[in-house]
């Protein structure tokens, strides 16, 4: 009999996965790696392999998109018969799917930010590209953005504010989309039935 | 006597070529311009200015950041720093039609706008001697293969960046293949979530991981077509 639900997350979204499942009275263990495995997602795969082996009697859940480990994280999964939150990108997870495809259909050029990235936007984003070092390869790396959306899952203003200015150093036009946390919890909600 | 009163012009050609080798490493792009512009004062050929500081100073930094050492911010410096020594020799080697060894169509497919990639092996390309038709960013099928149609390259090459954009690249290629042409082209692959096994189940000729590999790959794929067709 399987143990207990533990989801080894990003730790860019630990924190609304944390609030979901408490809302839903779940007895679930978020587990958090660091967000900044976003910059060097090779590295993503092993990172959660470890963490599966370290639980042997629990069961795991995935909370990682495929982040762009093109598909080695799905396959890495598949022959443990562990489960991973659908989507290609996190921020599927907030908006669900459709409408994640329909804000990239209608700009490829979206550079986009959640509560969390945008309230971490200096060290995962400005420092994590080495634009605090380097200034000028801004528009190397946004040069083909158009907008920022923010994503936000909660109604803060000082979130709000910070993705305005992020968008603003980035030279990009700013877009606010409330998605809330119902989307994500039901995606959970379904995995935590199955 | 420190880097800021360094004259490259009293440097010797050896000594000024492991300078622009340092200086590519660290991205100055002023000094790889002056470095260029010395040595082609100097009576060197354009191509040789070309292999033998920038493409072989690139070659450094490629593998710095394969091991590790150096990471992407640096790189791009880097890059940008062959960027300013390519804008002086590029119409050099065009007006002196200096020998191209292929000729190579790329662009990053429809629904991607990500180009750090792409430009990087555009240039190293070039400096393997590749005349280069750059399509940009986000290209639809009927793009690339108008390109094919009406520049008649050896060489295929598509990016990607987003697990969502990746399997156009299979796209593009079922099309050649609806079309008959499929094999009248070498398609090379490349971005960030690739892998070997993607670019073989889609029908690539080859994946290639960094800027360095793609211009190796592709000297040695357009050699050895040419070899089995009976080209010279």
């Amino acid at each position: 009999m399987p143990g207990r639900l533990r989801v080894i997350a990003c730790g860019a979204i630990a924190p609304e996965l944390k609030a979901v499942f408490a809302s839903m009275g779940a007895d679930a263990v978020v587990e958090p790696l660091p967000a900044l495995l976003h910059n060097t997602p090779e590295q993503i795969t092993s990172a959660v392999l470890e963490r599966i082996a370290a639980h042997p009697d629990d069961r795991i859940v995935v909370g990682y998109a495929d982040c762009g480990t093109g598909g080695r994280l799905d396959a890495a999964l598949e022959p443990l018969g562990v489960e991973r939150i659908p989507g290609a990108h996190c921020y599927e997870f907030f908006t669900g799917g459709p409408a994640f495809a329909a804000l990239h259909e209608e700009d490829p050029g979206t550079f986009y930010l959640t509560d969390f990235l945008a309230r971490n936007f200096d060290a995962l984003v400005w420092r994590g590209l080495g634009l605090d070092r380097h200034p000028g390869l801004r528009d190397t790396y946004f040069g083909n953005y158009r907008r920022l959306v923010f994503l936000s899952q909660r109604d803060r203003d000082e979130g709000v504010s910070a993705a305005r200015d992020a968008a603003d150093r980035l030279g990009l036009e700013f877009e606010h989309v409330r998605t809330g946390l119902q989307p994500l919890t039901i995606t959970l909600s379904r995995l935590v039935a199955s | 006597m420190s880097d800021e009163e360094l004259d490259l012009s009293t440097l010797s050609d050896a000594e000024l070529v492991e300078q622009m080798h340092d200086d590519l490493y660290d991205g100055l792009a002023e000094e790889i311009a002056e470095g260029t512009q010395i040595l082609l004062d100097r009576g060197w050929e354009a191509p040789r200015v070309l292999n033998d500081a920038l493409v072989e100073g690139m070659r450094i930094v490629g593998i710095d950041f394969r091991d590790g050492i150096l990471f992407v911010p640096e790189v791009l410096l880097a890059a940008n720093a062959m960027k300013a020594g390519m804008t002086l020799l590029r119409p050099i080697l065009a007006e002196t039609g200096a020998e191209t060894i292929g000729k190579v169509v790329i662009g990053t497919v429809k629904g991607d706008i990500h180009d750090i990639g792409k430009n990087l092996v555009g240039m190293m390309f070039e400096g393997a001697g590749f005349e280069v038709i750059d399509l940009g960013i986000n290209t639809d099928v009927d793009e690339y293969l108008t390109a094919l149609e009406e520049h008649k390259p050896d060489i295929l090459g598509m990016s990607a960046l987003l697990t969502t954009t990746m399997p156009y690249m299979k796209v593009v290629i079922d099309t050649m293949v609806e079309r008959g042409i499929r094999d009248d082209y070498i398609v090379l692959v490349g971005g960030a979530p690739l892998n070997e096994d993607f670019g073989s189940a889609i029908g690539a000729d080859a994946y290639c991981r960094d800027a360095a590999v793609a211009a190796e790959t592709a000297e040695a794929l357009v050699l050895a077509r040419r070899l089995t067709s009976g080209e010279d």
